[in-house]
C-alpha cells in the first residue's frame, strides 16, 4: 500500500503511541481489503460506547489511547451509550452503571469526541455532503449517510470508526469506489408502502433475503419517501440484513445522478407482493396481557417525530410506560419549545440512548411494543422479552389502553 | 516426526508454539464467547461448550456484531485469550481485535490442512504442523 509521508509517519509512531495504534488498524484494514491507498475523510461516527458491550477493557483501551497522546483529526461525533444521562435514575439504572458509563464518555471526550450520544449525527450537524468520504459506524447512520445523502462510507466497526477519526484517514476500498456502489439486485415493489410501519416491514423483508446486496428498489412513491421513513427502512435492512447502501428510483441522490446503473442491476430481481403480516410481528401470547413499555425513536426521532408522537399523546392518560428516544441536542432544544409539558408521568422523552443499547435486563420490561424495525429484529434475540412491531398509531392506542388486543391486521 | 510448513499473511506479529482449537465453522465473537471464562456459548456451534483459553484457535472467519473487537480485548483482559488466532480470511471484528489485544494472527490459510494436527508452532507467519 501506498503510504504518504505523514501517514507513515503515524505508523511509525512519530505522532505518539496512540495514533501508531490507531494507524496500525487503518492499515491492517486496508492490507486485508487490498487498498491501493489511505484517503482522508471529512467525519467519523464512533460505536462502541455502551459499557455493557466493551466493559473494562474497552475502557482501559480508550484510556491508552487518550494517554499516548491521541486525539480526533476530523469532527466526530458518539453513539447512543448505555443511559439516559440526566435521568437514568428515575429511569431505573444502577448508579454502578452510571459510573462505569460516565468514564467511558469522559475518555472519549478527552479523545476530542463530541459527546452527542446519537445513533442520528446527520441531524445533529455531522451531516456529510454527497460524495464525501466518511468513516462511519453504527449500521442505520451508515444506511442512510450512503443512501439518501450520498457520502462513501463503508459498514465500519466501532474501533475502525475511531482509528480513522484519530489519524484522519481510511483505506480506500469497498464503497469508497464508484464500481462498488452500483446496484446489484432489482427490487419490484409491487404493493403499497405507505406507512413507517410499511417501511418498516419492508426493509426487514429486504435484509433477511438480499444479505449485503445493494438494492436499487422500484414502485415506491417519492411522496412516502420521506427523511423519517427513508430512516426506517434502511435502519431495518441493516438490522436483519448487512445492507449498507440502497438506491430508491426516482428518490435518492445517486440512481438520480446516474439513472443507467438501474439497467446494471437487470440480471438479478425481485418481487415484493405483499409485506409481512401482522402475526409476524406479535406473538399470540401477547395479546390480552399487559404492555410494560411502548418504545419509539429507533433510530433516534427527529423533532417533527417527537412533535407528532406527542401531539396525541398530550393531555392522556397512559397504562404502560412510553419511551421516546432522541439525542440529547434535540431534546434540549424541544424543552426550550415547551413541547415537552403536560406530559403523564408514564411518558418519557428520553436521550443519550436507546431501548437497543441500554441494559433492559436492569430494567424490569417484559412486553415491549415498538413502531421500529430495527428495534423489533434486536429485542426478538433478548432472552426473557416479548416485543410487538406495530404501527405507529397503534402503538400510542396501545400506551393508553395498556394491553395489546386481538387487532385484526393491524 | 516430519514437520510441515504452511506459509500465511501476518495480521498481528507474534511467535508461539501451543495445542490447535480447530473448526471449520464460522465463529461468532460478541455474544458466542464468555468473556470470564474464555468458553465458546454459540448455541449449536461445533465448538460449543470448548475453552478458548491458550489454545491456537483456528476457524474460517468471524461472523457477527463488529462489537466482537471489544469482546477479544475483554477476553485478553481476563486472561482467557487464545494464544493466537488462525483464519482463512480474517474480517475486520478479529483484524481489529488482535491489534487492540496484541493477540498473534495469521490468514489467508488453506486451515483444512491443519485439521488433523494436534499441536502448532507459529514463527515469523510460518505455520509448523506434523
Amino acid at each position: 500500500m501506498n503510504l504518504t509521508g505523514l501517514q507513515e509517519s503515524m505508523l511509525q509512531g512519530e505522532q505518539g503511541p496512540g495514533t501508531r495504534l490507531a494507524m496500525k488498524i487503518i492499515v491492517t484494514l486496508g492490507r486485508i481489503y487490498h487498498a491501493e491507498n489511505l484517503i482522508p475523510v471529512s467525519s467519523c461516527q464512533v460505536s462502541g460506547v455502551s459499557y455493557k458491550s466493551i466493559g473494562k477493557a474497552g475502557l482501559d483501551f480508550l484510556e491508552e489511547l487518550r494517554d499516548g497522546g491521541a486525539h480526533a483529526r476530523v469532527p466526530t461525533t458518539l453513539n447512543p451509550c448505555g443511559l439516559d444521562l440526566e435521568r437514568w435514575l428515575s429511569l431505573g439504572f444502577s448508579q454502578s452503571f452510571y459510573r462505569d458509563q460516565a468514564q467511558v464518555l469522559q475518555a472519549y471526550r478527552e479523545l476530542d469526541i463530541s459527546l452527542t450520544c446519537s445513533c442520528t449525527p446527520y441531524l445533529l450537524g455531522n451531516c456529510p455532503v454527497q460524495g464525501s468520504h466518511i468513516a462511519w459506524a453504527e449500521s442505520s447512520a451508515v444506511s442512510y449517510a450512503n443512501s439518501v445523502l450520498g457520502a462513501r462510507t463503508n459498514r465500519e466497526g466501532g474501533p475502525a470508526a475511531l482509528s480513522a477519526a484519530l489519524t484522519g484517514y481510511t483505506a480506500n476500498y469497498g464503497l469508497h469506489l464508484d464500481e462498488n456502489r452500483k446496484p446489484t439486485v432489482k427490487v419490484h415493489v409491487e404493493c403499497e408502502v405507505a406507512t413507517y410501519w410499511d417501511f418498516a416491514r419492508l426493509g426487514l423483508l429486504l435484509g433477511r433475503k438480499l444479505g449485503n446486496e445493494i438494492p436499487v428498489i422500484t414502485g415506491l412513491s417519492p411522496r412516502k419517501c420521506t427523511p423519517s421513513t427513508l430512516r426506517q427502512l434502511g435502519a431495518s435492512m441493516a438490522a436483519s440484513g448487512a445492507i449498507a447502501l440502497y438506491h430508491v428510483e426516482d428518490v435518492t441522490p445517486e440512481i438520480t445522478a446516474f439513472p443507467n446503473w438501474a439497467i446494471h442491476a437487470g440480471e438479478k430481481e425481485i418481487h415484493v407482493n405483499s409485506l409481512p403480516s401482522r402475526p409476524e410481528f406479535v406473538k399470540d401470547t401477547m395479546v390480552g396481557k399487559p404492555v410494560d413499555l411502548v418504545f419509539f425513536g429507533c433510530p433516534h426521532s427527529s423533532m417533527e417525530e417527537v412533535e407528532s408522537i406527542l401531539s396525541f399523546l398530550k393531555e392522556q392518560q397512559v397504562q404502560a410506560s412510553v419511551w421516546i428516544a432522541t439525542a440529547s441536542m434535540l431534546r434540549a432544544e424541544m424543552e426550550k419549545k415547551g413541547i415537552l409539558t403536560g406530559l403523564d408521568s408514564k411518558i418519557q422523552v428520553i436521550s443519550d440512548t436507546c431501548i437497543v443499547v441500554c441494559p433492559i435486563e436492569e430494567l424490569s420490561f417484559k412486553r415491549v411494543i415498538t413502531d421500529s424495525g430495527k428495534a423489533f429484529y434486536y429485542l426478538s434475540n433478548k432472552p426473557g422479552v416479548d416485543v410487538a412491531l406495530l404501527p405507529r398509531k397503534k402503538c400510542m392506542e396501545i400506551a393508553i389502553n395498556g394491553k395489546l388486543d386481538e387487532g385484526g391486521n393491524t | 516426526m516430519n514437520s510441515k510448513v504452511i506459509a500465511g499473511r501476518i495480521i498481528h506479529p507474534g511467535n508461539c508454539k501451543g495445542p490447535i482449537l480447530y473448526t471449520e465453522v464460522p465463529l461468532l465473537i460478541y455474544g458466542g464467547i464468555d468473556v470470564s471464562t474464555g468458553i465458546i456459548l454459540e448455541e449449536g456451534h461445533p465448538l460449543q461448550g470448548e475453552c478458548i483459553q491458550d489454545k491456537i484457535l483456528v476457524f474460517p472467519r468471524a461472523k457477527g456484531s463488529t462489537v466482537g473487537s471489544y469482546t477479544l480485548l475483554q477476553v485478553k483482559a481476563n486472561h482467557q485469550a487464545p494464544m493466537a488466532i488462525i483464519n482463512e480470511h480474517c474480517e475486520p471484528i478479529i483484524a481489529t481485535g488482535v491489534i487492540m489485544a496484541r493477540i498473534p494472527c495469521i490468514d489467508e490459510i488453506d486451515i483444512k490442512r491443519l485439521k488433523h494436527a494436534n499441536q502448532l508452532e507459529i514463527k515469523e507467519g510460518n505455520i509448523m504442523y506434523c
